[in-house]
């Protein structure tokens, strides 16, 4: 496929683009490959012609045109939920145009998008791929306890398509065990760990839910492999992120959850979380609402309602919360499942660890943490991002988990508003990138794919990008101050905010809110040290201020 | 004292609020003549002003005792279980009988005695001078003058003695028009902006029935809209619904007939009523006080209440009012029925958005005292500072500052002080524990010597005002900010958590943003102090050899900050609201609490009860 197949028209000149809040420009539109960019027309006034849209296409959700007269006019409706408006002359060329973006948005191949074609100046391609090594992770676990050890039996991706190639068991079990155990879970998600608790050693599993089925088989590997974990007497918590019921009746379709009489020693707390298509639906719902600034007060607190949004944020909250308080304070080691064990899951266990693990709260620190337990975990960005809150598609695998754990930690980042090395703006990145992005990072459902598009040797990762010290700048928490505390968040509905900065981010006026940030800076940095000694060098100039000595001395 | 029939009883349960397994201290309550205190194992102390206690219930007799539960006017509720109902049933039949205060002289605020001398109590009252506040509005001038018509309280009783009226309306015209409003309360100057000469004047509605008119009152607008030279046409704001002023008329009352006055524009501006307000509040506090709530009851709770639907009326009311001052420089008279209330609210915040003095902390004392206090806000009916009329109720005020909190979320550099300070007035109107509030209008409060015999709040709050500043307030920041234009979008409303549910703590910001950046901008003060008097000492003794300078230098200007600079981290569970710890202390945060054994004993029964929710146990980690 060739992308000039795709556009067909390339350039028109005279389009007036108009939305987000700024006031609308008049210049000539154009489309590559990969962006759409407008820049307003030199000469007339004699000013050189400005870039004012340089828009990734793949951040296209959906595409209106409505046509009037000779002329058109195309809404686009964004993954990062902006929306901007294209007045187009001439009825053809906007047809043209509509259809070109329509085409190049939903390209579907991997290895046709951006990412692969993307070569910034400034970074080399391998940089920022192996920022994270599991071996570093392992290797602080194993300078606690010899009791897990690092496995490579997934090097080639056959026991389970969509773990990474490494993943640290218990030292007890063989890789033998660990293939028989995986074959009694969905996916071959055999139990990994996800998260060791220095504090007292007890230790977070995720898996994906067991095959018992209607005949309610056992696994003794699975069996072993989870008892190895316990020591005698000890006991552990399964968090299953679906209902009773819902575990329950997996078992018809060959799932379902484990049974106190195999487990003993594991006691089993049912947490149901949203997924899927009814948490893509109260994400559309929400930003639906968040977009009708014409609704009254009861209007909009009732669809604010309906949506469930909040709602979701809160048992989100309070499951990860529930995962935490196990391992910090009943000193219970925890398995974590839901079905496949890729989405609820990971939103448990990579949230559990930012409220346990001061770690996880620094900027690197999360950048690992998303790195292990949501691209490597196998969280399928592909599909559950491939279409935000606008698109008309039909729905097919898209959900917005991640987004929903990013709300989350932004929630926590409400409360603790000093022990989050990084700010909203990480946040709100973060959730661009992994709807549309420049960068390889969040391409592809898991490792395995990615090893087979060849992702890290072809695209920029996004960390490199990020961690460049004038673009890392833009994201830390200026309040930032190391907290080694386990930090509990209040889950009440009185205490859980909407996200404004998300939802409302093309929509509400922001200029006081942005100066009172920069005000905030300025006085957190005129207190830092740097300054301090600025003052002093100050004083020292002033010391040695020729102009100032020789006026007094004359 | 007659009242207290038992002055202390031992272990008492304190509830927590919120728990679900029904977390409690045990502690001994002391029933003073004006404090109801707790003071709980830990030696942790929790007062209750009597006068804040707005109700108090006494539940059925349980296994472990007898309930009381308190509901106080600051919105605290405390829940305690008495082990012998005759205990319960003497503390409640005192506390009923001492909530309840009969008359004025035994309000809190007669026997409260700071340690202050008679010339500072003097001082303090004199503090805030209204007729110094029109003086720096630019009244009187060529258009408005002082009016002595009131001066005996002879035309209205319920506004101050000194009034600002147009210079062209006579005193037969004060007074026709006062006889033709409600309560004879006539069109008066609330407000005057300089720049656009356009006033904001408040007043009653006029009687006028279904035709009566009233020559006087026509003639009293017309010297109004003749006052502004920019502008002829006057605006006329009705800030009740269209149904309710229509209603009115049938009682002889109602509305202006745009016919009969010249040059104005009438407009309904729909603020509901007190009555709908009180119950408003009722059903709001009814939602956010259920335990274990989930996020969807609790929004329906605050849609169905309709709280934030009449906040966000109120605002509307106010930003309606600044356009035709701001814009059309157009003079505005408000009024709502008695024109206390509701007119209260648009006039004080219209002001507040129009003028930033009004948003530093001696300019919102101002504007209390001029728009609520002076002109007759009946804060003894609407508090219930003494025992009456419950439908008398109404959570005006509070509105009114919430209405403040909402602005300050929205332009976080434009005001003085901080949410802190605004609590602290809601706690003190109610309190009665200062005169300024006390009575229903000034011929009240002269009647009853407050300024001889009670203290005024505002030196108190200006003593400590460290407390109430915002530390990132510019006053000129941006010169567009004297004129406020805040966008009253439904979403731009929430729930103020930290008024509703100030005490408690489990579910506020663990960490305080204002404190923190309070901190580092007085370090940063102090260090640009410190460095402009190095500056100016190098400055004297420049003859003198540099080494010794430099030494001076690193001596002074470096150990100093280092010092002054603490961690943080160690500011992480200050309270957020830094007022007076002995009556703040927060019920049910002890240390002691250990829900970890209640987990245990559960391990092997029952799935434990939504653990997750309480997380108590994380402030002793915090």
């Amino acid at each position: 496929m060739e992308f000039s197949e795709l556009i067909k028209t390339a350039t028109v000149e005279s389009v007036l683009l108009a939305g987000t809040g700024l006031p609308p420009v008049r210049g000539t539109l154009c489309i590559t490959s990969h962006h759409l960019l407008l820049s307003s027309c030199p000469g007339g006034d004699g000013q050189p012609g400005t870039v004012e849209l340089w828009l990734l296409i793949r951040n296209v959700d959906a595409v209106e045109k409505r046509l009037a007269g000779s002329s058109g006019t195309i809404t686009l409706r964004c993954k990062d939920l902006k929306v901007l408006q294209l007045e187009i002359p001439g009825m053809e060329e906007c047809l043209n145009i509509a259809s070109s973006i329509e085409a190049l948005s939903s390209v579907d191949s991997v290895m046709m998008m951006y990412p692969f074609f993307y070569r910034p100046q400034d970074l080399r391609l391998e940089e920022g791929w192996h920022l994270f090594p599991l071996e570093q992770y392992f290797q602080k676990i194993a300078a606690e306890t010899s009791q897990w050890r690092l496995s490579d039996l997934n090097r080639d991706f056959t026991t389970c398509p969509t773990y990474p190639a490494g993943v640290i068991v218990p030292a007890a079990v063989s890789d033998d065990t660990l293939r028989r155990a995986a074959r009694f879970r969905q996916g071959g998600r055999f139990p990994v760990l996800s998260y060791y608790h220095p504090r007292n050693g007890t230790v977070m599993l995720r898996s994906s839910q067991p095959l018992m089925g209607p005949n309610r088989k056992r696994c003794p590997e699975d069996e072993v492999l989870l008892g190895t974990v316990l020591d005698e007497g000890e006991r552990g918590f399964i968090i299953d992120t679906r209902s009773a019921q819902a575990a329950k009746q997996a078992r018809m379709t060959g799932g379902g959850t484990e049974p106190k009489s195999s487990y003993p020693q594991w006691k089993r707390l049912h947490r149901p979380l949203e997924r899927g298509r009814p948490l893509q639906e109260s994400f559309i719902k929400l930003v639906e609402a968040c977009n009708d600034a014409s609704l009254s007060m009861d209007r909009w607190l009732s669809r604010l309602e309906s949506c469930r949004w909040l709602s979701h944020v809160k048992v989100a909250l309070s499951t990860a919360c529930l995962a935490a308080q196990c391992l910090d304070r009943e000193e219970a080691s925890v398995l974590v499942h839901g079905a496949e064990g890729t989405d609820t899951t990971l939103l448990v266990t990579a949230l559990a660890q930012v409220i346990l693990d001061p770690g996880c709260r620094t900027m690197v620190g999360f950048q690992g943490l998303l790195e292990r337990e949501w691209i490597e975990a196998g969280h399928p960005f592909h599909l559950r991002c491939a279409r935000s809150a606008y698109s008309h598609a039909r729905l097919k695998q898209e959900a917005p988990l991640f987004l929903l754990f990013l709300d989350c930690v932004w929630q926590l980042s409400r409360q603790f508003p000093f022990s989050l090395e990084f700010g909203e703006s990480l946040l709100l990145a973060l959730f661009d990138n992994a709807y549309a992005s420049d960068y390889g990072t969040f391409l592809c459902n898991n490792e395995k794919e990615r090893c087979l598009c060849k992702v890290k040797e072809n695209t920029h990762s996004l960390w490199a990008w990020l961690n460049q010290p004038e673009e890392k700048k833009k994201y830390l928490n200026p309040l930032y101050s190391h907290n080694p505390l386990v930090i509990w968040p209040s889950v009440e509905p009185q205490s859980i905010q909407l996200w404004q900065g998300l939802f409302f981010r093309w929509i509400r006026p922001s200029q006081y809110l942005e100066e009172a940030r920069a005000e905030m800076q300025r006085l957190v940095e005129a207190n830092e040290a740097p300054a301090k000694e600025s003052a002093g060098s100050r004083l020292s100039r002033s010391l040695s201020d020729p102009a100032a000595r020789t006026e007094n001395e004359r | 004292m007659e009242h207290i029939r038992t002055t202390k009883v031992e272990q008492v349960k304190l509830l927590d609020r919120f728990s679900t397994s029904n977390k409690s201290l045990t502690g001994t309550l002391y029933l003073t003549a004006t404090h109801l205190l707790f003071i709980d194992s830990s030696r942790r102390e929790t007062w209750i002003l009597h006068h804040h206690i707005a109700a108090v219930e006494k539940l059925p007799l349980t296994t472990s005792g007898c309930p009381l539960v308190i509901q106080c006017k600051n919105f605290r509720i405390v829940h305690f279980v008495v082990p012998r109902e005759r205990d319960c049933h003497d503390v409640y039949n005192s506390l009923l009988q001492l909530s309840r205060t009969a008359k004025y002289e035994e309000l809190y605020a007669f026997s409260y005695n700071p340690k202050q001398n008679e010339s500072e109590q003097v001082k303090g009252w004199q503090l805030i001078d209204l007729a110094e506040e029109y003086k720096r509005m630019g009244v009187p001038n060529d258009y408005w003058q002082l009016s002595d018509a009131n001066r005996d309280y002879k035309i209205c009783e319920t506004y101050p003695r000194d009034l600002y009226v147009p210079r062209t309306a006579s005193k037969p015209i004060i007074v026709g028009s006062s006889k033709f409003r409600s309560k004879g309360r006539f069109p008066v100057l609330s407000y005057y902006h300089k720049d656009k000469k356009a006033a904001i004047c408040r007043c009653s509605q006029p009687l006028s029935g279904f035709s009566a008119r009233c020559l006087e009152d026509e003639h009293m607008l017309q010297a109004i809209s003749k006052a502004n030279p920019s502008n002829r046409y006057m605006y006329v704001m009705d800030t009740r619904p269209k149904l309710n002023a229509m209603a009115n008329r049938a009682a002889g009352k109602g509305y202006e007939n745009e016919d009969n006055y010249s040059n104005i524009r009438f407009q309904f501006v729909g603020i509901e009523n007190i009555h709908v307000m009180r119950s408003s509040l009722q059903k709001l506090l009814e939602v956010s006080g259920t335990k274990g709530l989930s996020v969807n009851d609790f929004l329906s709770g605050l849609e169905s209440s309709g709280w934030l639907r009449h906040i966000k009326a109120v605002l509307d009311a106010a930003v309606f009012l600044v356009k035709a001052i701001a814009v059309e420089s157009a003079s505005v008279l408000v009024h709502c029925s008695d024109g206390w209330d509701r007119t209260s609210q648009v006039c004080s915040l219209g002001a507040l958005l129009l003028d930033s003095y009004y948003r530093t902390i001696k300019g919102f004392m101002v504007l209390i005292e001029k728009d609520w206090i002076s002109f007759g806000h009946k804060f003894s009916d609407r508090c219930c500072q003494l025992d009456g009329d419950p439908k008398e109720i109404s959570p005006v005020f509070t509105q009114f500052l919430e209405s403040v909190w909402n602005l300050m979320e929205q332009f976080p550099q434009a005001f003085e002080y901080n949410e802190a300070f605004l609590l602290q007035i809601h706690e003190h109107v109610h309190s009665c524990q200062f005169g300024n509030f006390l009575g229903n209008c000034q011929k009240e409060r002269e009647e009853l010597k407050l300024k001889e015999k009670t203290y005024s709040l505002w030196p108190f709050l200006l003593d400590e005002q460290k407390k109430y500043q915002n530390p990132l307030y510019s006053p000129d920041f941006s010169p567009e900010l004297t004129l406020l234009e805040p966008n009253t979008v439904s979403f731009n409303f929430k729930f103020w958590r930290n008024m509703y549910h100030q005490f408690d703590r489990s579910m506020h910001p663990r960490q305080s943003v204002y404190d923190l950046i309070m901190n580092m901008s007085e370090q940063n003060k102090q260090l640009e102090k410190d460095i402009k008097e190095l500056e100016a000492k190098i400055k004297q003794k420049n003859g003198q050899p540099d080494a010794v300078l430099l030494k001076e230098h690193q001596q002074s200007a470096h150990p100093a900050p280092v010092a002054l600079k603490t961690p943080p981290c160690f500011k992480k569970e200050q309270p957020l609201i830094p007022v007076n710890d002995a009556v703040r202390t927060i019920e049910g945060s002890n240390t002691a609490d250990n829900r970890y054994s209640e987990f245990m004993e559960e391990f092997s029964k029952a799935e434990p009860a939504v653990v997750s929710l309480e997380y108590g146990v994380a402030r002793m980690t915090c």
